[in-house]
């Protein structure tokens, strides 16, 4: 019995061979190869509401400041007032009158979004090239632009998430409706 | 060609079913003169137009043999439409599926639009790893090569970006084109692993609700799916028209949730993570959320509603000169397939059924026609698309009636194109 490596010299080959394969063990193949939780900690950035997959490490407004103006503010302004419609984060009412803007203080219903967004995307010409410590500082700072926290409140794993947000009534779940 | 001269000899009966020249549907079934070109017909059969044939020049000069990678006619100049580049936003934006020159169904690889958040990531294949973890019995890690030796299957689905149509929505009154109104829409055959096979391998747990879907691209792109979608008909794609999915769709896979907002069909996929409760990601809270008047906005909006349009005549085309037209356009649900595609040429007084070109598959593309006889003067052509569930698609105004106009997503509104005297061809809002 020759081994999958072998197999694979060409997409063609491996669509036959597959085929083969399925029919005589009469069930799906299961490849997956194992891994820990552990070992995917570097890999997964995902950081929910509920505080599951925070990293450690912590962060200040104060801290972010620095950071913020010199790798965001290009975007988004020495305070969030953006250089386009796109890039405002700060301000906006969801109540006004007008067409409301819909900003990280006025729209986004949960501070861990504004932490896992940062970590993941931010900035957006060299994404993932704040580390954790970094990360945390900035979503800081962009949480006390928004009157949402102290200058120099601590934000970890434990904190941040409980950030109230003041649109976190504002959505309204469709996900039943498939 | 004897059909034809007695057709000739007598004046052929249209049979008029709607208003401002709609025909019979029936005139398009294949009977001659009494077809798609027969307006054309007509003028030819009519008199001697002076053509004096030869043979060209292409027919006495051998061509090029056979390519290694095949490319469309160099008389073919037709591209997918894009905005400017933002150089503070690199490789984010979309391009537009050149509507108005395609037929039937299937939407060429190189012209299937594109959404990206942070460009096309080249990834070499041997590279990427395809991790399900969270709540399941046993966190695995997938090749794209042993990926490959998966069972597959092959659906034809469309895919349609949830901001598709939203410039009907702004309020002006957008001189477009289908292509730069509506062309966030594309179909293909999408060949790749049911994601439930998967998912199954890892072991769900039973509190398991929802999966998180990470991108390799910069972004991490990441959408939230319930899991009842996920084990019901997502699927890993990796092929895309028989070849490897291409880069800007998500080579070499993605997720893709046939019926719902292109958006939650994540393109270069390299996670899956078995949640309880949605991640609450950037693209699923900020973005992709449906703000309505009474300022809540609707989240996790997944279905893609029934929708149709006019593709030709569409937006800055010319109807050259009265006579009858092929009316055609494309038709396609979320929610299943087109059961019906009704046409107007009086901006909805009126309506006729069109023909269905197509096969009429779930969620998949479908083609109708229906032949018109322009007389010059002005109307106003729509399509109005009924999906298998009973749903109609809705006026602009009703479309705004019930959702306002803060919100830009899930456009299905009615397309109107109005024809001037001169036989101009353009957005209207009737």
């Amino acid at each position: 019995m020759y081994t999958s490596r072998k197999l694979i010299s060409a997409l063609a080959l491996a669509g036959f061979c597959s085929a083969v394969f399925v029919s005589s063990a009469q069930e799906s193949v299961r490849l997956g190869t194992p891994v820990s939780e552990a070992d995917l900690a570097g890999f997964d950035l995902i950081a929910e509401p509920s505080g599951a997959g925070f990293p450690s490490g912590s962060g200040t407004a104060a801290q972010g400041k620095a950071i913020f103006e010199s790798r965001c503010a290009a975007c988004h302004g020495l305070n969030g007032e953006g250089n386009s419609a796109a890039t405002i984060i700060v301000g906006g009412d969801m109540q006004s009158e007008e067409s409301p803007l819909r900003t990280v203080g006025s729209y986004w219903p949960y501070a861990s979004t504004v932490f896992d967004f940062i970590r993941r995307a931010m900035p957006a010409d060299a994404p993932k090239s704040l580390n954790d410590e970094e990360a945390y500082q900035v979503a800081a700072y962009v949480l006390y632009l928004n009157g949402l926290v102290g200058e120099n409140e601590v934000l970890n794993a434990e904190t941040l998430p409980q950030v109230r947000m003041p649109n976190a009534d504002g959505f309204i779940d469709q996900s039943d409706i498939q | 060609m004897k059909q034809g001269k007695l057709e000739k000899k007598r004046q052929p009966r249209l049979e008029k079913v709607a208003g401002n020249g709609l025909l019979s549907r029936r005139h398009l079934l294949g009977l001659g003169l009494g077809g798609a070109g027969l307006a054309m017909s007509q003028a030819v059969m009519g008199q001697d137009a002076g053509l004096k044939l030869e043979i060209p020049g292409w027919s006495k000069t051998p061509g090029p043999g056979p390519s290694a990678y095949g490319s469309a006619s160099s008389h073919v100049g037709l591209e997918r439409q894009s905005g400017f580049g933002n150089p503070l936003y690199p490789g984010g934006g979309a391009s537009r599926s050149p509507l108005q020159h395609l037929q039937g169904t299937i939407t060429p690889n190189n012209l299937h639009f594109e959404r990206h958040h942070a460009g096309v990531p080249d990834i070499d294949p041997a590279g990427h790893k395809l991790v399900i973890n969270g709540l399941v019995r046993q966190p695995l890690v997938f090749d794209y090569e042993d990926l490959l030796k998966y069972t597959m299957v092959s659906r034809i689905y469309f895919l349609e970006c949830s901001g598709n149509s939203g410039a009907l929505l702004y309020g002006g009154n957008p001189d477009g084109t289908a292509q730069s109104l509506h062309g966030l829409v594309s179909c293909a055959e999408w060949t790749g692993i049911p994601i439930s096979t998967l998912l199954e391998e890892a072991g769900v747990l039973p509190e398991a609700r929802w999966i998180a879907a990470v991108g390799a691209d910069a972004a991490s792109m990441g959408r939230s799916v319930p899991l009842n979608k996920a084990m019901d008909d997502s699927m890993l794609a990796l092929f895309q028209n028989g070849e490897p999915v291409r880069p800007e769709q998500g080579y070499p896979m993605r997720l893709f949730n046939p019926g719902w907002e292109g958006n939650t069909s994540v393109k270069w996929l390299t996670q899956i993570k078995v949640t309880r409760e949605p991640a609450q990601f950037r693209d699923e809270t900020s973005k992709y959320t449906d703000t309505m008047p009474d300022r809540k906005s609707l989240q996790f909006t997944f279905p893609m509603d029934v929708k149709s349009l006019i593709t030709s005549p569409s937006g800055q085309m010319t109807v050259a000169r009265n006579g009858v037209y092929r009316v055609n356009g494309i038709a396609w649900s979320g929610s299943g397939s087109i059961r019906r595609v009704e046409v107007s040429a009086d901006g909805g007084s009126t309506w006729a059924d069109a023909l269905i070109d197509s096969q009429q598959l779930d969620k998949a593309l479908t083609r109708f026609s229906i032949p018109w006889q322009w007389d010059g003067s002005p109307a106003v052509l729509q399509s109005r698309a009924t999906d298998s569930t009973g749903n109609v698609q809705p006026t602009r105004e009703a479309v705004i009636a019930a959702k306002g106009t803060i919100n830009r997503y899930h456009n299905p509104c009615i397309q109107s194109w109005g024809v001037s005297p001169s036989g101009e061809v353009t957005n209207v809002y009737v």
